[in-house]
Order: C-alpha cells, then sequence, then structure tokens
C-alpha cells in the first residue's frame, strides 16, 4: 500500500480544467518529483491533494485512508506536511514562534523542545536568529525555516512546492542537500519543481506533468537519460 | 533588569492600594461626574480589550463591535426593569447577557469566515448597523425594545441584597453608587484582563497570531482556521456583552442612540491608538480616549483665563483638538503608544529588502 495514492484527481478553476484526472503514488520512503513547466497544473495538484482545493473528481489516499474531502489541518494531524510555494513563512512571528507553529498540533512540549534544539543545530543561521522575526531572514534562510518548520509537525511525507524559487544556486544546493537528509531518515518527500535536473538527481522517481496531465513517470535515472525530458526541461 | 518576586509584590499591593483609593481622590478632587466618567472609562477599558482580541490578536477588523455591547445591555434591560416586569437577580441577567453577545459574535463570524480586511470591515460595519436598527424598531407590532424611547427604570446592579444604586456606608465610609460601581466594574475589568493575560499566551493565542499573519499557513500548520475564528469573534462578542449588561445596570437607561457607529469607531480608535495586541496599550488608549474629550470639554475656562473671553465654543474645539491628538500619535508612534512586540518588529523591519538581498550573497558565500 502506497502512503500517498492519487487517484484520477481532476481539479477545476470554473470552467478552466487546471488538472485533468491525475493518478500518482508515493511510497513508504520515497522521493519523488513532479516536474513541468509554468502553467502545468503542479501547484494546483499539490493544494488540491492537502485539501486546500475542493477537488472536481477522483480521490486522494494517504496511509491508508481517503482524505479527498478532509479539510486541511486534519490533513495535516494525520502526517502530511506541506511546505508552500512562497514557503508560508509568517514574517512579523520570530523564528522560534514559527518553529512553534509547525508544532501547533502536538501536545508533547519536551520532545518538541529537544526537536527545536536539534534544528538550530542543524541549521546554524536559524539558532543564531531565534528571536528576530522571520521576515528579517534571507530568502534561503525561510526557506529552511519552512521545511523546519513542517518537519517539526512530524510528518512521515512532506510536500514541498518550488524550494528552489527565487534562491541563489549556492542555497538551492544545500535546500536538496537538506532534503536529502530528510529522506534518509525516513521521511518520504514529494517535490514539485521546475528546476528538473536537480529534483531529478535528487528522487528516486519522477513524474512529468503538461496541461493538467502526466505525460510522463519513471524511475529518476531512466527520465534524466530520456532525449524527450531533456529537450524539453533541461533547457540548454 | 531582574526583579525580585517581592519587588513585584510591593509593586502590586501599591498599585491596589493607587486603585482602590482612586474614586475618592477623583471623588474629593474633581467631583462626582469625574468619577461617573472614570466608571465609564473601565467599561470602555473592557470593551477594548474585548474588541482587542478580534483586531488585535486574530487581525479581523471589525467596525460594528457595539453591536454586542447593545446585545449585552438589551439583555439586561429586557430582563431587569419594569419593560417586561422581568426582574431576574444580577449574577443570572450579566452572563445571560454576555452569552447571548457570544452567540451574537458566532452569528456575525459564521458568514463572513472567507472575508477579510476591507470586505470583513463593510460586512461588520453592516452588521453593527442591522442591530442598532432593530433595536430602533422592534417596538412594532409586538413593543420589545420600547423602540427610539429606549428602555427606561432598569433594575440598577444588586450584588446580596445591596443594590448599588444607593448610597451605602462601609466602616464609616461613605460609599454613593458611582463608588460603589467603580469597585464592581474594577473588579471584573481585572478578570477581563487576565482572560486576555491568559489567552495571549495559550494555544489559541498563538493560532490567532498564525491566522493574523497568514491563513493559509496557519491551515497548513494544523490549525482549525474556521473555529479559531469563530472564538475569537464569541470571545470578543461575550466581553463586549458583559460590558453592555454593566453599562445597562449602571445607567438605569438605554436607548439605541447610544450604540451608533461612532462608538464602534471610537472603541477601534483605543486600541489604535493604545497599541493594537498590547495589554497595557489597549487599557491606556480606552483611559485616554474616554478622559480626554471630556477633560477637552474645559477648553472654555482655559480662554476664558487667558483671553479674557470665549473665542472659540469648547463643543466645537472639543473634537477639533481630539481629531489633531489621533493625528499626531498616528504620526509620531504609528505603532501606537504602547505598541505590541510584533508591531514593533514590523516597524523595525524596514528596509527588508536591502538586508535580505546582503543576506542571500552571505549565505551563497556560506
Amino acid at each position: 500500500m502506497s502512503l500517498l495514492f492519487v487517484e484520477n484527481l481532476a481539479v477545476s478553476y470554473g470552467n478552466i480544467k487546471a488538472v485533468r484526472g491525475v493518478s500518482l503514488k508515493v511510497d513508504e520512503g520515497e522521493r519523488v518529483c513532479l516536474i513541468g513547466a509554468n502553467g502545468a497544473g503542479k501547484t494546483t495538484l499539490l493544494k488540491a491533494i492537502v485539501g486546500m482545493l475542493p477537488p472536481a473528481k477522483g480521490s486522494v489516499h494517504f496511509a491508508g485512508q481517503s482524505i479527498t474531502h478532509k479539510p486541511s489541518f486534519q490533513i495535516v494531524r494525520l502526517g502530511l506536511a506541506m511546505v508552500p510555494e512562497g514557503r508560508g513563512i509568517f514574517s512579523r512571528l520570530t523564528v522560534a514562534e514559527n518553529l512553534a507553529m509547525g508544532a501547533y498540533a502536538r501536545r508533547d512540549d519536551a520532545a518538541v523542545r529537544q526537536e527545536t534544539d536539534a534544528m538550530y543545530q542543524r541549521f546554524e543561521r536559524l539558532g543564531e536568529r531565534r528571536n528576530q522575526p522571520a521576515g528579517q531572514l534571507s530568502g534561503g534562510e525561510q526557506q529552511m525555516l519552512a521545511i523546519g518548520r513542517a518537519l517539526l509537525s512530524r510528518p512521515r511525507l512532506l510536500l514541498l512546492d518550488e524550494p528552489s524559487m527565487g534562491l541563489a544556486p549556492m542555497m538551492v544546493e544545500k535546500i536538496f542537500d537538506t532534503l536529502r537528509d530528510i529522506a534518509a531518515r525516513g521521511v518520504s518527500i514529494f517535490l514539485v519543481e521546475q528546476n528538473a535536473r536537480l529534483a531529478l538527481e535528487s528522487c528516486d522517481r519522477g513524474y512529468i506533468m503538461a496541461s493538467g496531465n502526466i505525460t510522463g513517470a519513471g524511475t529518476a535515472a531512466t527520465l534524466i537519460d530520456d532525449p524527450a525530458v531533456q529537450e524539453a526541461y533541461f533547457g540548454a | 533588569m531582574p526583579r525580585s518576586k517581592r519587588q513585584v509584590w510591593l509593586t502590586f499591593i501599591a498599585l491596589g492600594m493607587m486603585l482602590a483609593l482612586l474614586p475618592f481622590a477623583v471623588d474629593f478632587g474633581l467631583g462626582r461626574s469625574w468619577l461617573r466618567i472614570m466608571d465609564l472609562a473601565l467599561l470602555y477599558v473592557m470593551l477594548a480589550l474585548g474588541l482587542n482580541i478580534v483586531v488585535g490578536y486574530a487581525g479581523l477588523l471589525d467596525l460594528g463591535y457595539i453591536a454586542f455591547y447593545a446585545v449585552g445591555a438589551y439583555c439586561y434591560a429586557l430582563l431587569a426593569s419594569p419593560q417586561f416586569g422581568l426582574h431576574l437577580p444580577f449574577w443570572a441577567v450579566l452572563p445571560i447577557g454576555a452569552a447571548v453577545a457570544g452567540l451574537f459574535g458566532v452569528l456575525l463570524g459564521a458568514p463572513t469566515l472567507r472575508l477579510r480586511g476591507d470586505y470583513l470591515a463593510i460586512v461588520t460595519l453592516g452588521f453593527g448597523e442591522i442591530i442598532r436598527i432593530f433595536l430602533n424598531n422592534l417596538n412594532a407590532p409586538v413593543n420589545i425594545t420600547n423602540g427610539p424611547q429606549g428602555i427606561n427604570q432598569i433594575d440598577p446592579v444588586s450584588l446580596w441584597g445591596v443594590s448599588l444604586g444607593k448610597t451605602h456606608q462601609l466602616f464609616g465610609i461613605t460609599l454613593s453608587a458611582p463608588h460603589q460601581y467603580y469597585f464592581l466594574f474594577l473588579l471584573l475589568t481585572l478578570l477581563v484582563v487576565f482572560v486576555s493575560l491568559r489567552l495571549q499566551d495559550s494555544r489559541i493565542g498563538r493560532a490567532w497570531a498564525a491566522i493574523r499573519e497568514d491563513e493559509v499557513a496557519a491551515e497548513a500548520m494544523g490549525i482549525n482556521v474556521r473555529n479559531i475564528k469563530l472564538l475569537a469573534f464569541a470571545m470578543g462578542a461575550t466581553f463586549g456583552g458583559l460590558a453592555g449588561g454593566l453599562f445597562a445596570g449602571f445607567q438605569g437607561f438605554i436607548s439605541p442612540e447610544s450604540f451608533n457607529l461612532m462608538e464602534s469607531i471610537m472603541i477601534l480608535c483605543m486600541i489604535v491608538l493604545g497599541g493594537m495586541g498590547n495589554i497595557p496599550g489597549v487599557i491606556l488608549g480606552a483611559l485616554l480616549l474616554t478622559v480626554l474629550p471630556e477633560a477637552l470639554r474645559y477648553t472654555g475656562n482655559l480662554q476664558r483665563a487667558w483671553l479674557g473671553h470665549v473665542v472659540i465654543d469648547p463643543s466645537d474645539l472639543r473634537m477639533l483638538l481630539f481629531g489633531m491628538a489621533l493625528i499626531l500619535v498616528m504620526l509620531f508612534r504609528p505603532a501606537g503608544l504602547l505598541p505590541s512586540r510584533q508591531r514593533k518588529r514590523e516597524l523595525v523591519a524596514k528596509g527588508d529588502v536591502a538586508v535580505q538581498e546582503q543576506a542571500s550573497v552571505y549565505d551563497a558565500k556560506r
């Protein structure tokens, strides 16, 4: 049984069909990416998975139960955390307050404190700036904060929407190193990216999305070598 | 600055003594009318703290807040006056009024869950007016609210058979009605302050802060945005209803006129001027904005003393000076007189973009 199982999911904005019957899955411990051009429907698909948009048809199952029509906040509590596009940082709250929000649904305060301290060691810059407003962090630091905050909800699956967007190349490398690290510790990852090469290089499998449909799928290695993928997504 | 426990206690005791002696000093020095103004000021502190939950904590701009004050006041008036011949005891009427107001809070909150900012402000403004217009017109075909005439002869607050409407002697001290109401209001204000403080540092308070900052991200943290928002409306409205009930008992007479839009705006001004989201700031704002307009009535005497005669009618000058004071505070202390931590940070965080760009370069080098 897959951890995340999406079947024939469709989402519409009024008359516009943004996602037209998408099926995909993420297994326990797997790193999966979804690549595609701007406007392919990737973000819409993610939002529908986590309950932020109502699906027109199809179903989403997570850890064996249907989450198709569940509200977002309940889905998060089941262990599916999302790092939204544009990071969704609480910019006027401090770094520490942001991290505390990530653990909002948890009651085991002692463990939360321990994990938060571990987070500060892992991301030194966050530790140094824990009492500063998150809005003052750099883009890369904010992305780290968003990931750290999502991890504090103790997710089984982490959904990331364009974590590389707007970041310096070296910072992007760092974010992807972190993601590999997280996966190595047993958290499954489902990553939506425009930066196809980087995404495929750090994942096990990939899906390709274009105009609301899945147009290709396979192991990361085969997709990287696929000439059609190379031409369409790696560019010059 | 480290403070010992003893110092904290001493501060508390000194503050308590001051608050206890204040009504006697005011009564002696400024007169009975000022004592009544102080009673009203305490009601406004409660109101402002209630609205602060909705606007300051949860970030929901409510321009019809006075409606809950009205609901609380009318509940009290209808259940303890000759209007229906009902004279329920204070301890029953006050909670009923607060609860009904809380219910109205949910009633307002439910249809406006998806609205934010300006849109929410317009709907709440409409809600406030609807309540007032209802109160104004519910005298026909069945007379419930007595319409624009309002409700008269409301029972004064009575505790354990002691009516606060009458003068009493206690340990040789003469306590007039405004004195007694002062102590009752002070006690309940302290309760409201206490609840506000506890809410601020609670899980609920954190959830409100998250919603205020970013609703979508809050939902992604596992916060039930709908319920937490409704709770903010309900809590704020309950405080409003509490203050309303006290107002009815204190005044003995209420009419729809007391609950107009200007009052809602005034309460909003109190928290904006004092410092949104910060309890001491909100209290200061409420006290200032109750006392200042009253104090400005005395400009006539000042003019006579300085210029020999009254040049500008004090009632004209009053609102002019008041408006100017508001503008000046907002110019020089845009986050309020005593801003909350977050507001302060927001103002410090100017030039964010430059800082961010520099930091990105720094990241890349690391």
